[in-house]
């Protein structure tokens, strides 16, 4: 492969995090391989790929999701700015990585709880007891997800009742919470309809103002609408990492150029 | 109908012989088929019928058998008189001196088996590493396989000579003991069930948890514990029910003098233990002494009937849905 096809972000820019040589593997299967990537602080990038390329699972390097489960080896460095700590190193505890850095998932997964407590989770579990400060911290996530206007007279609801597309922007108001500096999607929108997927890709866009945000999707249009930079997975490496126009008008890589195009994947 | 839309495998000239029983279009195979899965329904139905009869039969004979007690013993006098007292010459009948008995051992019973059977789950659902968990269940469960005989006798011979250590004047019959091993007898019980209910909470459930920086700890008792509660009352009302039906270790451990107390501390009977008491005995059929055991009894099925119910509201009242 070649390193010409890896420019760093762009001149000037600020890092937020940056992997360097990072390999994953599942028992003996080897779901990453050797991947350089850079995430621009306040930028969008996405990352896409067919299923199964390892696109999620480089997403869950990045909150340590991967230690939740057996037999998994993490190899190479993911640096976060600006301290440069290692987040994928061994003697880092993955609950101060996950404490910096938020996830929104796939399918929404509010907890059997009100609207409120949803939100007031991530200050709950970090020892927060100031309940005028987590009415506000509410107010605020809840805002900022968009999703005040339509939930502020019925905070104690149960998070169940709202719509899918609701749920998402309340997971988002979760993650948001608690201040993180790098927000992680994974397919956020996958589950939703066109209309709240409008949405949410609206959100993310505003979003990138407060924090970093890393997203994973199936849906191209939705990477190209999105994100300043987009990254092309295939079978666990990084293919091509560019600004996202070029990736989509002139990609380098005549494998990203079939998978754009819709000739696999 | 099928027939219509696919061609017939046997054209209509080999249908039964009999066309007037037969819907138009039918192949003999089909009519097989239905015949078998009729024949196989009603089976299935029996089977479920011989329960539901016998529950109901149960259910019938004690209330039977009841009425013509409570024809001698004024209700008033079964639930006010604190003696319990049926085969001596000056018979009193009061349920209340076996039933504080009951709800005695139940509550030490309870003490012990809902915390220590929580935490249990808690640990073997969230916590235990795969192996501890494969060699834990299965002597948990040989522990709800121990007869109940051997536990009657270990809180006999072994539990209250300890208690005793401790608190010399403790009786040799004491629900205390009798309590206490219950407890121990039912955590399996509640321990299996309510893991099975921490297990059944999606794993989406505890990513969101951990995505959000919390501890295995904060994960179990915030999220996956709130998320079971309805499976965890239901592990309650169980072993609630299995200590209020027990018999032989408070027969064994506890005394059978009937007392109205609820000093763990005292001897005491509850109701099985009585009814096996009577029941062993040689007392003749149609006596006033024999009716106490279905009056007992029907005390009982209400007893486990109300926990039922009151578990099936508490189930709908505090259930977080995922």
């Amino acid at each position: 492969m070649n390193t010409e096809t890896f420019p760093t972000a762009k001149a000037g820019a600020e890092l937020k995090a940056q992997a360097k040589a990072l390999s994953f593997h599942y028992g003996d299967f080897q779901a990453l391989k050797n991947i350089d990537f850079p995430v621009e602080r306040n930028q969008v990038t996405a990352l896409i790929g067919p299923s199964g390329c390892g696109k999620s699972t480089f997403l869950r390097c990045f909150n340590r999701m991967h230690d939740l489960y057996p037999n998994m080896r993490y190899e190479g460095e993911i640096l976060l700015y600006p301290d440069g700590v290692n987040i994928v190193d061994r003697h880092v505890d993955p609950i101060e990585v996950r404490m910096r850095i938020s996830m929104v998932f796939q399918k929404p997964n509010p907890f059997p709880k009100s609207i409120y407590e949803n939100v007031a989770y991530g200050l709950r579990v970090r020892g927060v007891r100031n309940r005028s400060l987590i009415d506000e911290k509410v107010e605020e996530a809840l805002r900022a997800a968009a999703l005040w206007g339509e939930v502020r007279d019925r905070l104690d609801d149960l998070a169940f009742n709202l719509s899918g597309g609701q749920q998402q922007r309340l997971c988002i108001a979760r993650a948001l919470a608690t201040d993180p500096e790098i927000l992680l999607f994974d397919e956020p929108t996958s589950a939703l309809d066109p209309i709240a997927t409008a949405k949410i890709e609206e959100l993310v866009s505003e979003l990138k103002e407060k924090v970093t945000i890393l997203i994973v999707t199936h849906n191209m249009q939705q990477a190209a609408r999105v994100s300043a930079y987009t990254a092309f997975m295939y079978i666990g490496e990084l293919i091509e990492f560019d600004d996202t126009k070029r990736i989509f008008t002139n990609p380098s890589s005549k494998l990203t150029e079939e998978y754009i195009t819709g000739r696999f994947g | 109908m099928m027939s219509s839309i696919l061609p017939l495998k046997h054209p209509p000239a080999t249908l039964a012989a009999t066309p007037g029983t037969l819907p138009q279009g039918w192949s003999a195979a089909r009519l097989r088929r239905r015949l078998a899965e009729r024949a196989i329904e009603t089976l299935l139905l029996l089977a479920a019928l011989v329960s539901v009869f016998t529950t109901a039969a149960i259910v019938a004979i004690l209330v039977w058998e009841s009425v013509v007690f409570f024809r001698t013993v004024p209700l008033l006098d079964f639930l006010t008189d604190t003696q319990w007292t049926p085969l001596f010459d000056d018979a009193h009948f009061g349920i209340l001196a076996l039933l504080s008995g009951t709800l005695t051992t139940t509550i030490v019973a309870l003490l012990v088996a809902v915390p220590l059977g929580t935490i249990l789950a808690i640990y073997l659902s969230e916590f235990a590493p795969f192996r501890v968990r494969e060699v834990a269940k299965p002597f948990l469960e040989l522990l709800g396989g121990i007869p109940t005989i051997v536990y009657g006798y270990f809180a006999l011979l072994f539990v209250t000579p300890v208690l005793q250590k401790i608190y010399p004047e403790l009786p040799g019959f004491n629900m205390l003991s009798a309590g206490l091993v219950m407890g121990i007898m039912i955590i399996p019980y509640v321990s299996s069930l309510s893991e099975d209910a921490m297990r059944a909470v999606p794993m989406h459930m505890r990513e969101a948890s951990y995505a959000m920086g919390a501890t295995r700890l904060q994960t179990a008792v915030f999220v996956v514990t709130p998320a079971a509660l309805s499976g965890l009352a239901s592990s309650y009302i169980l072993g609630i029910s299995r200590a209020v039906g027990e018999t032989m270790v408070v027969a064994i451990a506890a005394g059978m003098q009937p007392n109205f107390s609820f000093d763990p501390r005292e001897p005491a009977a509850t109701i099985t233990a009585y009814i096996v008491q009577v029941a062993l005995g040689d007392l003749p059929h149609g006596s006033i002494g024999y009716q106490t055991i279905f009056a007992a009894g029907l005390t009982l099925l209400l007893i486990t009937l109300v926990f039922n119910i009151v578990g099936h509201f508490l189930r709908k009242r505090f259930r977080e849905a995922y």
